[in-house]
């Protein structure tokens, strides 16, 4: 298992180097340069130059590529051009919130896909799981900003439950955690269906496999097949999925982040590419690699804990 | 005691199990032979109350006084695993791949007995011992992936029998076996029925196995007994007609005329193949040296990992060689984009599995027609295909139909047709008959070798059943661990075989004695 891990995070240091190189060329193929990009076209050329000095522009390439990098190795991310601050920070600030959602609306995503999954693949066939699949068929059609406004509609407008919005800080955990609340149920409902739908039909497939019989002519009834041997045997697919979902979960927020004003991590995204403040971009996509990357990593690992058979490659 | 009673099963209006009446006794064998198709694993699945969803089984199944027909499936629950234990062909995937064998085998104990976790593993020890897996060599720590085919089939055994059932269902438990595997899981199963007194249900196809198994045997065909009695009355009597054929099936070699002899026409010499694996390197082709000449039949048998597939992939230049050459008719063989397509074209091949083998969205006409990407599809291509047809024994009209209209052994007649349709000097035949019926066997069997005698075709016939090379074969060839370590005319290697391999491969192939034929 020690050589699966190590070899796991080799292939990850690699990636993430490849990605940063990927990352910081594409800033460099920005028509003009960077400097005149973030300016526009009408700049002054004195302006330009400052600009160009100021980001280093004047230097050789790989120079470049290899201070930014080695700052970013130290935690700094450079300056944001509109706001004058460092760029760290703003990530680190956004990140508050949407690190604690996507986590929220994964872990909602797995709670509420699980049993469905596990109900519907029981019920194979039956009515059962018609009305559930129906269901998840539904929660992949609607659009979760339309969860959204249901959901505020309904706990905030409606019952006063929560918040319908805004986020108080982390200084009070439980009004924080509170706020993002609906904003995670409305992420996690359609990933949720994506998710049972995924464990269903690799439930399905399982329950198909030899063992299974086997298990049944030990005397397991056949729910008991599924939860104890079928189950496992099903979570590979389930975790690529997963894997995939979390990064969604992070970036792809920004129109939940908008229904309920949530300083988050896609919306600094939005405002800095609608600003042109291209090292804003560049550090934020870089983050975002790097989380991925670093999801990878743990679905990796966790297919090697659920499969013997993948550890000894 | 268990007794079948007029066990009947339909799906629909057709029956699938037709008044299925069997005593099995404690500490007897009873072989249940039949074809695929003629219901000897539904029996099975029946007695075990695991039939597919929405087939009910009408009769009755008595156990102890109880009609298990009639048992609830809680009760049903209770009896499986603890009453009635079963063990299944493919060992390769009847085991969880994600559990250790131990708890898998513990787990049985847990379920019935309640047995905490640490007890249960001590009498899973226990029992994997019994099956001939030791402790100090298989711990239960083990997965199954780190397991020989014949070893897991010892961990199902042992799952099986770990409650010491009254009675234990073995369907087919060694057909995806090696010779010397399947013998000594027979001889375990046989100790096992002495030393515990259960009954033992043997299901299979090979009539030479429940010769030398079963005390009883019962003959199926289209969901009925046909024949029952004990073992040596039936194979001495063969009252019924279809004990007849099967039992002439089993044993048939086809008419062959003399070979004159001829030029070879594939030549390996020094053939070596290397792989990679995690666990370092594997010579699985070590300088084997082989000719097969024109319009001769060769024979390739060995157990499996010996190296017989790989040399089949050398030879049809699928995989390179690291050392050594192949010819065939005189041009060199290698694997990739420098093998000339007419030297593809002078080759073909058929496999085991005739499932697998087909593209199931093309029709018949296009799978058939294939390999004249080799040669360039001539304008009277469709001719072509419906000659081939005709020559395997299929219609021509058979050339718009999908794959999966065809039975097992019409589709082994499909790829035998594919083969030819470009007529090459050379088939190479990897199990191309091991998944088939013995009659259907016999059938292809002969297909092929009217085939050889028109076409003056070669075939290197590649096989773990020395019986069925024996009826094919000019010359044989015993293949172990990457080497050959005999050759020679077939009466010769089997009825005397030399090397120690050999004999071992003999002694452990199950016969029907002589006196009974």
């Amino acid at each position: 298992m020690l050589r699966y891990v190590l070899r796991q995070m080799i292939v990850m240091g690699s990636s993430l180097l490849a990605a940063s190189a990927l990352i910081f060329s594409v800033v460099e193929l920005v028509p003009g340069d960077p400097a005149s990009f973030m300016l526009g076209t009408g700049a002054q050329p004195e302006t330009l130059a400052a600009l160009r000095q100021q980001i280093g522009l004047d230097q050789p390439l790989a120079l470049r590529y290899a201070a930014w990098l080695g700052a970013i190795l130290h935690g700094d991310f450079g300056t944001s051009f509109t706001y004058k601050t460092p760029i760290a920070g703003m990530i680190a600030e956004r990140l508050q919130v949407s690190l604690p959602l996507a986590l929220m609306a994964l872990a909602l995503a797995i709670a509420l896909a699980l049993p469905v999954g596990l109900y519907a693949a029981a019920r194979r066939d039956r009515a059962g799981d018609g009305l559930a699949m129906g269901t998840t068929h539904l929660g992949i059609a609607l659009p979760n900003f339309w969860f959204a406004m249901l959901l505020v509609l309904v706990f905030a407008v409606r019952l006063r439950w929560l918040p319908a919005g805004g986020f108080p800080g982390w200084s009070d955990p439980l009004a924080a955690l509170t706020s993002l609340i609906l904003p995670a149920t409305a992420l996690a409902l359609p990933q949720a269906a994506i998710l049972a739908r995924v464990l269903r039909s690799a439930l399905v497939e399982t329950m198909g496999q030899d063992y299974i019989r086997t298990a049944r002519a030990k005397g397991l009834t056949a729910g008991q097949a599924l939860r104890r041997h079928a189950l496992r045997n099903a979570l590979i697919p389930v975790l690529t999925i997963l894997g995939m979902q979390f990064s969604f979960l992070l970036a792809g927020a920004i129109i939940i982040e908008n229904v309920f004003y949530l300083p988050g991590l896609g919306r600094m995204i939005f405002q800095a590419i609608t600003q042109r403040d291209l090292i804003v971009v560049q550090s934020a996509v870089l983050v975002l690699v790097a989380a991925v990357i670093a999801v990878t990593f743990l679905v990796d690992l966790a297919y090697g804990a659920v499969d013997p058979r993948l550890r000894r490659a | 005691m268990i007794r079948l009673e007029g066990l009947s099963l339909a799906i629909g209006r057709q029956p699938v199990l037709d008044s299925v009446s069997l005593d099995l006794a404690p500490g007897s064998i009873t072989g249940l032979v039949g074809e695929s198709g003629s219901g000897k694993s539904m029996t099975a699945l029946a007695i075990m109350g695991l039939l597919p969803p929405g087939m009910r089984a009408m009769g009755r199944v008595m156990l102890d006084g109880q009609n298990l027909l009639e048992a609830s499936e809680p009760d049903m629950g209770r009896i499986r695993g603890r009453r009635i234990g079963m063990i299944f062909q493919e060992p390769m995937t009847a085991l969880n791949p994600l559990m250790t064998i131990g708890d898998q085998v513990a787990e049985v104990l847990r379920l019935h007995e309640g047995m905490g976790r640490r007890t249960a593993l001590d009498r899973a020890r226990e029992r994997l011992d019994r099956v001939g897996l030791p402790a100090p060599r298989f711990p239960l720590t083990l997965y199954p992936h780190e397991l020989s085919g014949g070893q897991r089939q010892r961990v199902a055994i042992a799952m099986a029998i770990a409650l010491r059932p009254g009675l234990l269902i073995a369907d087919e438990p060694t057909t995806a076996l090696d010779v010397t595997t399947q013998a000594r899981i027979l001889d375990l199963l046989k100790a096992l029925v002495r030393d515990e007194g259960m009954a033992l249900l043997l299901i299979t196809h090979d009539l030479a196995v429940v010769a030398g198994m079963a005390d009883r045997v019962a003959v199926m065909q289209g969901g009925r007994v046909v024949e029952s009695g004990p073992t040596g009355t039936v194979f001495r009597q063969r009252s019924h007609p279809y004990t007849r054929q099967l039992f002439s099936a089993s044993r048939y070699s086809p008419v062959r005329g003399p070979r004159p002899a001829a030029p070879p026409l594939l030549e390996v010499r020094d053939a070596v193949r290397d792989y990679r694996l995690p666990q370092g390197g594997l010579r699985a082709l070590d300088r084997v040296n082989l000719t097969v000449a024109r319009g001769e039949s060769v024979g390739l048998v060995g157990e499996s990992g010996c190296g017989k597939s790989t040399l089949a992939r050398v030879i049809l230049g699928l995989d390179p060689l690291q050392g050594g050459r192949i010819r065939l008719d005189g041009q060199d063989v290698a694997a990739g984009r420098r093998m000339p397509r007419g030297l593809r074209a002078r080759m073909q091949a058929v496999f085991q599995d005739p499932f697998g083998s087909f593209d199931p969205r093309w029709r018949v006409d296009r799978l058939l027609a294939e390999p004249f990407h080799l040669t360039g599809r001539p304008p009277d291509w469709r001719d072509r295909v419906a000659a081939a047809l005709a020559e395997v024994g299929l219609d021509p009209g058979d050339a718009r139909r999908f794959i999966h209209e065809f039975s097992g052994g019409q589709r082994q007649r499909l790829a035998i047709a594919r083969a030819l349709i470009i007529r090459p000097a050379l088939i190479v035949l990897d199990e191309a008959v091991s998944a088939l019926d013995v009659r259907v066997r016999a059938q292809v069997l002969d297909l092929l070798a009217r085939l050889q005698a028109d076409h003056g075709l070669s075939y290197l016939f590649i096989s773990h059943d020395l019986s069925v090379v024996r009826g094919i074969a000019d010359r044989v060839l015993v293949m172990q661990a990457g080497r050959i370590v005999e050759e020679g005319p077939p009466e010769q290697v089997i009825d005397a075989p030399r090397h120690s391999h050999t004999q071992a491969l003999v002694a452990a192939m199950p016969v029907i004695p002589g006196d009974w034929i």
